[in-house]
């Protein structure tokens, strides 16, 4: 273990890309101060902080009384902490860490089956030779989907979360050094596959991207209204299959408005490529 | 289930308090869940024992409290708290609305000995 950042080597870890001997730990980054005028949620904006924020605890004497229970000398303090202030200091510091380099994170999140990697397998081959990117993908088991992605860009680093159902901000602050270079612009991480649990857990990226297939309810996003609402960006994927299935795809628009109005949407279909131009130039937008 | 590391990073952060301010005993532990948190009650209740055994809070109550989700009207400015999160605003029917509490996940007192 690293005395210094504490990331472990271990083998649940799979890496390719770089030599991973080649670890430098120069680049950690274990203070930050924390600015509020930074880009989010894709639309390149600074934010009124409406955040949450840890605050020192502060503890008071309560003069309550104790009708209900007998406590002796007991007394409330009030708290108001974040109950994952632990995860959101990391991602913090990853957010700050990217953004001192000039890299774009997204954080991509679906169901089990949506095209996350299919997706990413053909956005990497159309950005080749255009935009340096990197990326983290989780996975219970398996490094397939890093297999999948090899080569495709600057390095794949697969994360097996063996009990977890969420990639959370540590994992990601210990490989960050590894999984990107001097010349990376745009890291993509493909969370595990599951629409409730990533949403819980900021990792430090700049935004989340929401995937729905046609091949799933048109009311997904009415039913994990949490990962809808939170996201910025929502990709509509399998559009091939629409002419095959009963699925409206008006109706999952105006399910999508529902919860999220403002929400920025794709409709395309990673087999074809249909749709897919106008996604690869917002990327590209991104990081100019 | 997310709630077990959820309530794990509960009571780490309720662990370094007790150890920090020589806490001798915990009688309840009030936390408020939003709606769009992405925490359910009953999982974290279900899963905070499991987290506090072993820990003086292991006795402890554990008190869920939820907030609903309220959204303020960019146009009108009207604040409306809503069962489903459904971003429109009641009043005058604009979707140009900004969430303003549902995000919630907080531990928000502690009665301590």
């Amino acid at each position: 273990m690293c005395k210094d950042c504490g990331c472990q080597e271990g083998n649940e870890k799979k890496f390719f890309g770089h030599d991973r001997d080649i670890h430098n730990h120069d680049n950690h980054h274990h203070d930050h101060s924390h600015e509020h005028g930074h880009f989010h949620d894709g639309h390149w904006h600074s934010h009124d902080s409406d955040h949450e924020h840890n605050h020192p605890e502060g503890h008071h004497q309560h003069d309550h009384s104790h009708d209900n229970h007998i406590h002796g000398d007991s007394k409330t303090v009030m708290m108001e902490k974040n109950i994952l202030a632990k995860n959101d200091e990391y991602a913090h510091q990853n957010k700050h860490w990217l953004k001192d380099r000039g890299i774009v994170a997204v954080n991509i999140i679906s169901s089990p089956g949506s095209g996350k990697t299919t997706l990413l397998e053909k956005t990497l081959d159309a950005l080749k030779d255009k935009i340096n990117c990197s990326v983290i993908v989780g996975d219970q088991s398996t490094d397939n989907d890093a297999k999948r992605l090899m080569g495709k860009c600057d390095c794949v680093y697969q994360i097996e979360t063996k009990s977890s159902c969420h990639l959370d901000a540590k994992q990601i602050s210990e490989i960050l050094p590894q999984v990107v270079n001097d010349n990376t612009k745009l890291l993509f991480i493909e969370n595990v596959g599951n629409l409730i649990c990533p949403a819980a857990f900021e990792l430090g990226e700049d935004f989340k991207i929401v995937l729905l297939s046609s091949t799933e309810g048109e009311d997904k996003p009415v039913k994990y209204p949490v990962i809808f609402s939170d996201a910025s960006v929502a990709i509509i994927t399998k559009t091939d299959l629409i002419p095959h299935l009963d699925w409206d795809i008006k109706k999952c628009r105006n399910y999508i408005r529902q919860v999220n109005p403002g929400m920025y949407i794709f409709e395309l279909s990673s087999k074809t490529g249909e749709g897919m131009n106008s996604w690869l130039e917002y990327l590209a937008k991104l990081v100019e | 289930m997310h709630e077990l590391s959820l309530a794990q990073s509960m009571v780490s952060e309720l662990v370094s308090y007790i150890e920090k301010n020589n806490v001798k005993k915990v009688h309840q532990v009030t936390i408020v869940i939003g709606k769009l948190s992405g925490a359910e009650k009953e999982p974290f209740e279900f899963a905070f024992p499991i987290a506090a055994e072993g820990t003086l809070l292991e006795t402890a109550e554990l008190v869920v409290e939820i907030q609903k989700v309220v959204i303020l009207c960019n146009e009108c400015r009207s604040e409306t708290t809503l069962d489903m999160p459904l971003m429109k605003c009641p009043s005058c029917s604009s979707r140009s609305v900004k969430i303003i509490k549902g995000k919630e996940f907080i531990i928000k007192s502690m009665e301590i000995e």
